[in-house]
């Protein structure tokens, strides 16, 4: 698919979200937030996973330390309230990112399953942090978070909140695009090709990966101060294992190295938990099912369904144009 | 701390340690031969308990459930490495994603055959009593699972070190490639430990559902211990798994009873030292 | 280019479809509709509790035809899998989507602290049936003005348990108790009354929520204490004692109403016989309501009803007696809130008002585990066999409310461990 077609419909689509989710519906505006949300979460992810081949089993950890941060300067020092909430994203961002680049000094020189298992101990660890460490993170109970925060406007109006998401989903959107087509970008796929030619080429591919695994954890530090917003409540159970699970198969659902497959990974996911999960008792199942069948058929994810029917599109015609060959006359 | 303290908390930590053994030998053994990260192991455990309680419901014989239960999820994994598993080839983070789907979908349909209660597996009289020396107490089911891992273990290093079957297996860990150019069905081996893995989970669970429990969410509970005892020990490796299991099994009871605030960083962060510094594990190859 | 735009316009109206569909929702407060949402954990480690609650609440839904004084009520059930965040979720569901008008349940302390901030943001009522967290209607009562708990305090029936266990002689006690809010609070509860009547807390174990194995715990306990107080939950009430029993410890136990209750006590063994636990429910409560209301439900759903299954069918109760005053009209939150804070019932547990902090001011009964028949059933069975009854407990027991206030809510570090060994 050429890319202006594919950044029209992008943008399409974007703007059909845009204009009808507030029309939609108290309950559909929060789950298009959570949506929201977690698409940046997936998207960071791809940026490791579709981009430099690194699978992590633990980026819901970045997630967790940008939302526990956004909590306890809230709740304790009722600080982010006001105008201050655009320094709490800054100091989200920053977090996440030191975090990464903490892990990613255990993490990154190892490879393939290894890497899995590092990123899910990682992972762990904040998790285990969260819920033994009463006086910080308040354990089990989580933390309650005191009303959102109003600058001029009010962030407690639902579809305002949204609208705030809905920008910082389309800058890290925007900004994610540009790093990977820019010359890093293209190195990072470089190395999950091939990582070996790239280092004989020169390129210090630890370090690359090394950045790149910190960004991923800057952009799930964002997400992190958002959920906190969003739910008013952070609690360990958001950093369980399952959080990164779901955030590695939205990504594997959408098609890794797309971004956008992330973010429509990410509204499929959300869907079935939030909506399916109130109408039958048996969601798990298609949880499951989703989880199996796009594993086995759809490995390029659901962005890899128009190439694939232009594919066999092409060679059908290609059938049929040697067929017409054959019987035309001579 | 009298003596009483640390003889009993270390035969506390052996006992959990032995359960471990039968929990992460299986997850090891799969991950060395087929290097897939099976995130649907925990769940094998589950079902080997919820089975086990169907037996006893119908037969009234404990005895009878532990090799039906084991055979059962045995059987389980080997139609998920059959059907599903294999056609994927080598690769490591869709098979992890397969797994994870797999253990949703256990975790609904044994939500859906046995309900949401907290059931339990009550053994023989004779396991629940206590055998008592010097004064202390050493509860006889503990026992019995030490005795059951040290049968197991001792019937699987003898099945790899001794036997043609184990030599194939051995020889798939350390090289599949070499392994098949000197004619080893590797594909076989892989089929034959998948389902020996599972065998030994559910066996685990059997034997855990006296003493943990059986109810919905200890599939996803015991998960991440058992990943613990398999990246501490080495993957791959049956020494590895034993002594992982043991390091785990005493670094979590202590763990708990002297330092109740960071017991679960006790167990994780020794995980992550271990990934960082020698990632095979203690006694793991490459 | 016109196949951009009308690709453009295609995506428009997908889209517009899809919102449409999802915000149909059903007419908002048509004036005899009763919309109850109900919040329990259905799948996960604490199900079967779940379930309780569930039945406890559509026993007496059925009871009445599903018909409060005119309204119709429509229950819906959502699943919190016993995850705080999960809660939070549903319950904006319930708002949001079906438009009720109240909802009700939750089951753990830290569900019922996440989801009391959720009606004060959507104004809603919230009735707390079952979640213990004490603050909810004591230190941060004002901060949630929908909420009314039916339900208890984790310390309400401590206090005067505290109490008796220093009136029966038990000088030095060992307490262990799950490491959580609940945890604290029931054991909090029972060391400043205990401690208070001259006895001494000697030590205090916490091992986490969701803990099976204890082999870490029990070898800690102190062998010349005199008795020990234990507070487990779900899974925990069931493997404890029996790992208690194995290590050879032959102290009495006390414990906490989850111990012991009802939804874990039929699948226990002799090993808890004699076993003292306090709570403001029993099923061999010995009234003619309680046997008339235990025969029902273990007929109906093949078990014997724990507290949870009355704590919900009791507030489903008290919301119809609401209704009765209104004579079926939803007379919107605040005026809901005045109301239902006013209701006085006799109930299976006994009899029950609202204080003025909007929590209940019930009986709480020391109940010992009998082997015996009860209720006329022809089996020797495990029962919570009353031995005595404090009438008219609140949550502030004997304490003046402003002096409790004052102090720090019970938590791991509160009471402090002043005779700690």
């Amino acid at each position: 698919m050429d890319s202006r077609r594919k950044l029209v419909i992008v943008i399409a689509a974007m703007l059909a979200v845009l204009v009808a989710t507030p029309y939609s519906g108290s309950y559909v505006i929060v789950l298009v937030t959570h949506a929201l949300i977690f698409a940046i979460l997936a998207m960071s992810l791809d940026i490791l996973l579709g981009y430099t081949g690194l699978p992590s089993l633990g980026q819901a950890a970045y997630l967790g330390v940008g939302a526990y941060l956004t909590a306890i300067l809230a709740s304790r020092f009722q600080f982010g309230l006001d105008w201050t909430f655009w320094l709490v994203v800054v100091l989200g961002i920053l977090i996440g990112a030191a975090t990464a680049a903490l892990f990613g000094l255990f993490a990154v020189h190892a490879g393939g399953v290894y890497f899995l298992m590092i990123t899910l101990a990682l992972g762990m660890c904040v998790w285990g942090l969260a819920y033994r460490w009463n006086s910080l993170t308040g354990g089990d109970n989580g933390i309650v978070l005191p009303p959102r925060p109003a600058f001029g406007i009010d962030l407690a109006d639902d579809v305002t909140f949204f609208y705030l998401v809905f920008g910082f989903f389309a800058v890290s959107l925007v900004m994610m695009a540009i790093l990977a087509r820019s010359p890093f970008g293209r190195s990072l796929v470089g190395i999950r090709e091939n990582e070996p030619r790239m280092r004989i080429l020169g390129y210090n591919t630890w370090l690359h990966k090394y950045v790149a695994f910190i960004i991923a954890g800057g952009f799930g530090g964002l997400a992190g101060v958002l959920w906190a917003h969003a739910h008013g409540l952070v609690s360990p159970e958001d950093v369980v294992l399952a959080t990164s699970v779901d955030a590695l198969l939205m990504v594997v659902l959408g098609g890794p190295g797309t971004l956008v497959g992330g973010a429509i990974g990410a509204g499929i996911v959300v869907f079935l938990r939030e909506y399916l999960s109130t109408l039958v008792p048996w969601w798990q199942y298609v949880l499951g099912g989703v989880y199996v069948l796009t594993i086995l058929y759809l490995p390029g994810g659901l962005m890899s369904i128009p190439e694939r029917i232009r594919g066999s599109r092409a060679l059908s015609r290609r059938a049929r144009e040697t067929r017409n060959m054959q019987t035309s006359p001579p | 701390m009298d003596t009483n303290f640390w003889v009993i908390q270390a035969f506390n930590g052996v006992s959990y340690g032995a359960l471990l053994f039968l929990l992460a030998s299986g997850l090891s053994l799969i991950f060395g031969v087929m290097r897939i990260v099976n995130l649907a192991h925990g769940s094998f455990f589950l079902l080997g308990g919820y089975v086990a309680l169907t037996v006893i419901w119908t037969t009234g014989s404990w005895l009878l459930a532990l090799p039906v239960a084991a055979l059962v999820v045995a059987a389980v994994g080997l139609l998920m490495e059959r059907v599903f598993l294999r056609p994927l080839g080598f690769d490591p983070l869709r098979q992890v994603l397969l797994s994870v789907g797999f253990a949703y979908l256990f975790q609904q349909a044994a939500l859906d055959i046995w309900g949401g209660d907290n059931l339990d597996i009550i053994p023989p009289a004779m396991l629940r009593e206590s055998a008592v020396v010097d004064g202390f107490y050493f509860p006889m089911y503990r026992i019995f699972m030490i005795g059951m891992a040290l049968v197991i273990g001792l019937i699987l290093w003898l099945t790899m070190e001794k036997t043609r079957v184990g030599a194939m297996v051995r020889a798939t860990v350390d090289d599949a490639e070499m392994a098949r150019g000197v004619g080893i069905d590797t594909s076989r081996v892989s089929m034959f430990i998948f389902a020996l893995g599972a065998f030994l989970a559910g066996l685990g669970g059997v034997v855990g559902g006296a003493f943990l429990g059986v109810y919905p969410g200890l599939d996803f509970a015991i998960l991440p211990i058992a990943f613990a005892v398999v990246i501490i020990g080495g993957m791959g490796s049956l020494g590895g798994a034993a002594v992982g299991s043991l390091l785990v099994g005493l670094a979590d009871n202590f763990g708990k009873a002297l330092f109740p605030e960071i017991s679960y960083f006790t167990l994780y962060a020794p995980m992550v030292l271990i990934l960082a510094l020698k990632p095979t594990g203690l006694f793991g190859r490459e | 280019m016109s196949s951009t735009i009308l690709r453009r316009l295609n995506w428009g109206l997908i889209a517009g479809i899809v919102a449409a569909g999802l915000s149909v929702s059903p007419i908002a407060g048509a004036a005899q509709e009763l919309r109850i949402g109900f919040i329990a954990p259905l799948t996960g480690p604490f199900s079967q509790v779940g379930k309780d609650m569930v039945n406890g609440f559509q026993m007496y839904l059925d009871e009445v035809g599903g018909d409060f004084a005119g309204a119709k009520v429509k229950f819906i059930v959502e699943d919190e899998e016993a995850k705080p965040p999960v809660a939070v979720r549903k319950a904006e569901k319930l708002i949001r989507q079906d438009k009720v008008q109240l909802f009700a349940g939750g089951l753990l302390a830290s569900t019922g602290y996440a989801l009391a901030p959720v009606s004060t943001r959507l104004k809603t009522v919230y009735v707390v049936s079952t979640p213990a967290a004490d603050d909810l209607t004591q230190r941060d009562a004002s901060k949630y003005p929908y909420i009314v708990r039916t339900g208890w305090t984790s310390s309400q029936p401590s206090h005067p348990f505290g109490e008796w266990a220093c009136q029966q002689g038990y000088k030095r006690i060992v307490a262990i108790g799950a490491d959580f809010a609940f945890g604290h609070e029931v054991v909090g509860g029972f060391q400043k009354a205990y401690e208070g009547c001259g006895g001494r807390i000697i030590q205090k174990i916490w091992p986490p929520l969701g803990t099976i194995d204890f082999g870490p715990y029990i070898p800690t306990i102190k062998k010349d204490a005199d008795a020990i107080f234990t507070l487990m939950a779900g899974p925990m009430s069931l493997q404890f004692p029996k790992q208690l029993a194995s290590a050879g410890i032959r102290l009495p136990v006390l414990g906490g109403g989850t111990s012991y209750d009802e939804f874990v006590l039929p699948s226990m063994g002799d090993e808890v016989i004699g076993h003292i636990s306090a709570l403001q429910y029993s099923a061999a409560l010995d009234t003619p309501k309680n046997a008339a209301f235990v025969k029902k439900y273990r007929e109906k759903y093949g078990k014997v009803p724990s507290y949870y299954s009355e704590g919900n069918y009791t507030a489903a109760q008290m919301i119809h007696e609401v209704m009765k005053k209104t004579k079926g009209k939803w007379p919107g939150t605040e005026q809901f809130v005045k109301l239902l804070s006013s209701v006085q019932l006799e109930t299976p547990r006994g009899p029950v008002r609202i204080d003025e902090m909007k929590n209940p001011v019930h009986n709480v009964y020391i109940r010992i585990v009998r082997k015996k028949r009860e209720h006329g059933y022809d089996k020797d069975e495990l029962w919570n066999s009353v031995v005595r009854t404090y009438p008219d407990v609140g949550q502030f027991w004997k304490y003046p409310k402003e002096e409790f206030l004052k102090q720090p809510v019970y938590s791991r570090d509160y009471p402090p461990c002043k005779y700690c060994e």
